[in-house]
């Protein structure tokens, strides 16, 4: 069977398309790269959507853990107290099996049990926690002068958070969002590892080459093809993020401008 | 309810609290001393020991955890049994590698089959304890690398100037003051080692995951005496709490143990004490 056949059959199985059965054996390098590379899919939409979603709650989160109302306040601290206290695969497992009861009582809990939709839930709710703790950090240290010079300017309410305080906060707070960001795409890969199964096999691009590695007892190439694929999606993910960087600072001299310093923060 | 929590299985998911808390008790120096290493060795002015110290505190970071959790314990336990195979059956002449099959003689089997079931334990939590402290020696690595950086130059040149060898900057001016600028960056890994041990449970040793998924699931009333619904919920409710309840813990102490390492040192922490007192 020649590759090209390989990625026809396989590069699409983890959405559902193509051949039904996985290889059982002989197993080519072209399966294990097509197959890790079909899971990435869902790495990349875990992640992308999870990040879109969890920036807009971040930003809630952040301003109302800066409030002075402690009815808003509390429940913000709370939130990122819980999420990035606890292990996240501690909170994939306890959120499956909550859908799981659920679902016993409302049929329309059904979707949750999924890992399209539960997982995406939990990792959106995670990535929210975390980011707005660094939105936080970076909402208290905006200048001073900033602020004072949009109250000059008349600026007030809405206005000012929308076009002073806002995109202060994010330029400040973009190089560890950055890293943030990386280390969602990484978690995404817990997903079929906890309680959320992978329904016909679907998988994400680990659980793949977990199939591959248990299959063939060889763990050398299936793990390093997938983390040759991540290194890639890392690579992406901060090309992206460096372009958002530049538009923040575009207004910077240009020795004034930070670049992007990685400073990967670890598990979570 | 007293009853019920006190049942056999329960007490073994008591004891696997305890795995937990001795899996960090072992892990965290191991992957002290391995980030030492990592971080001497991507000092060092040996090129090639250079390069193998920067690969693997970069490798380590690049690629998620996870996989390096599973890539490690098949990898470790191939290549324990593979030393011991070419050192016990030297005149073995198949194959290692037999298609899928990792084939090796019976006496370097590791732990050997005819071992009772706790050696076979034992020795899956030692991997995986090997495992987490590759892990995290390489973030440990990072860390102290940064913080052998951090040390203000002046003081390495004032040793130089008073005619320390290389060997005698490093032991005695370097590496003494090198914890403070490390400890938040060793702190913070701490939280993450904690935040790490769940993932236990996808090496193989029977941890509090496991033993929640067990006695959480639906309980058959022709096994036990105590029949319950799916229950896993709650108990990974628990388990949550646990975790934040540790973490809390130990955020709270290692805030004290950095406002006692800071006394009298010349950062501004320890200036903002220093007036604080005066």
């Amino acid at each position: 069977m020649s590759c090209l056949q390989t990625i026809q059959d396989y590069g699409l199985r983890s959405l559902g398309l193509g051949e039904r059965l996985l290889p059982r054996d002989n197993f080519t390098l072209c399966d294990q790269f097509v197959l890790i590379g079909s899971g990435m899919v869902w790495n990349v939409y875990f992640g992308v959507c999870a990040l879109i979603a969890g920036f807009f709650l971040a930003t809630l989160v952040a301003v109302g853990k800066g409030a002075r109302n402690p009815l808003l306040r509390k429940p913000s601290e709370w939130f990122i107290l819980v999420f990035r206290g606890s292990p996240l695969f501690i909170q994939f497992f306890f959120a499956y099996f909550l859908f799981l009861d659920l679902k016993g009582i409302s049929p329309i809990f059904d979707a949750f049990t999924a890992a399209w939709l539960g997982a995406l839930i939990v990792l959106f709710l995670n990535t929210a926690a975390y980011s707005g703790e660094i939105f936080y950090g970076a909402l208290r240290s905006i200048p001073k002068g900033d602020v004072e010079a949009a109250d000059a300017y008349g600026f007030s309410g809405w206005p000012r958070f929308r076009r002073i305080v806002w995109p202060t906060m994010l330029r400040l707070a973009w190089p560890a969002y950055t890293n943030e960001a990386i280390f969602l795409f990484h978690a995404t890969t817990l997903v079929f590892f906890s309680g959320f199964p992978a329904w016909q096999q679907r998988g994400d691009a680990l659980y793949y080459a977990n199939y591959f590695a248990d299959k063939t007892f060889n763990p050398f190439i299936p793990y390093p093809i997938l983390a040759g694929y991540f290194i890639l999606l890392t690579l992406c993910v901060i090309g992206f993020f460096g372009l958002v960087n530049r538009r923040l600072n575009r207004h910077l001299p240009g020795e004034a401008r930070r670049r992007l310093r990685l400073r990967p923060n670890l598990i979570r | 309810m007293a009853c019920y929590l006190t049942t056999g299985k329960h007490m073994s998911l008591y004891w696997s609290f305890g795995t937990v808390l001795l899996l960090l008790a072992i892990t965290a120096p191991t992957a002290l001393v391995f980030g030492f290493g990592g971080a001497m060795a991507a000092r060092s002015r040996i090129l090639p020991l250079r390069w193998f110290g920067k690969v693997y505190i970069m490798l380590v970071r690049g690629v998620p955890d996870i996989a390096f959790f599973l890539f490690f314990v098949i990898a470790l336990d191939q290549a324990f049994e593979w030393m011991r195979h070419q050192f016990l059956c030297p005149d073995w002449d198949a194959p290692i590698r037999q298609g899928n099959d990792f084939v090796v003689c019976a006496a370097a089997k590791l732990p050997l089959s005819t071992a009772p079931q706790w050696v076979h334990e034992v020795y899956g939590f030692f991997t995986a304890v090997l495992t987490f402290a590759i892990v995290f020696g390489a973030f440990a690595a990072n860390v102290l690398y940064g913080a052998m950086r951090a040390v203000p130059r002046g003081q390495l040149e004032t040793a130089e100037a008073y005619g320390m060898s290389r060997h005698q900057v490093n032991w005695r001016i370097l590496i003494p003051q090198m914890w403070v600028y490390a400890l938040p960056g060793l702190s913070n890994l701490w939280m993450v080692l904690i935040k790490a041990t769940p993932l236990l449970f996808l090496l193989g040793v029977k941890d509090i995951v496991y033993w929640g998924r067990e006695l959480g699931g639906t309980a058959n009333p022709r096994f036990t005496d105590f029949p319950h619904g799916d229950w896993r919920m709650w108990y990974f409710l628990a388990l949550l709490i646990f975790y934040l309840a540790f973490t809390r813990v130990s955020e709270l102490f290692l805030e004290r143990v950095m406002k006692r390492l800071t006394r009298g040192q010349a950062t501004t922490g320890g200036e903002a004490q220093r007036r604080a007192g005066a």
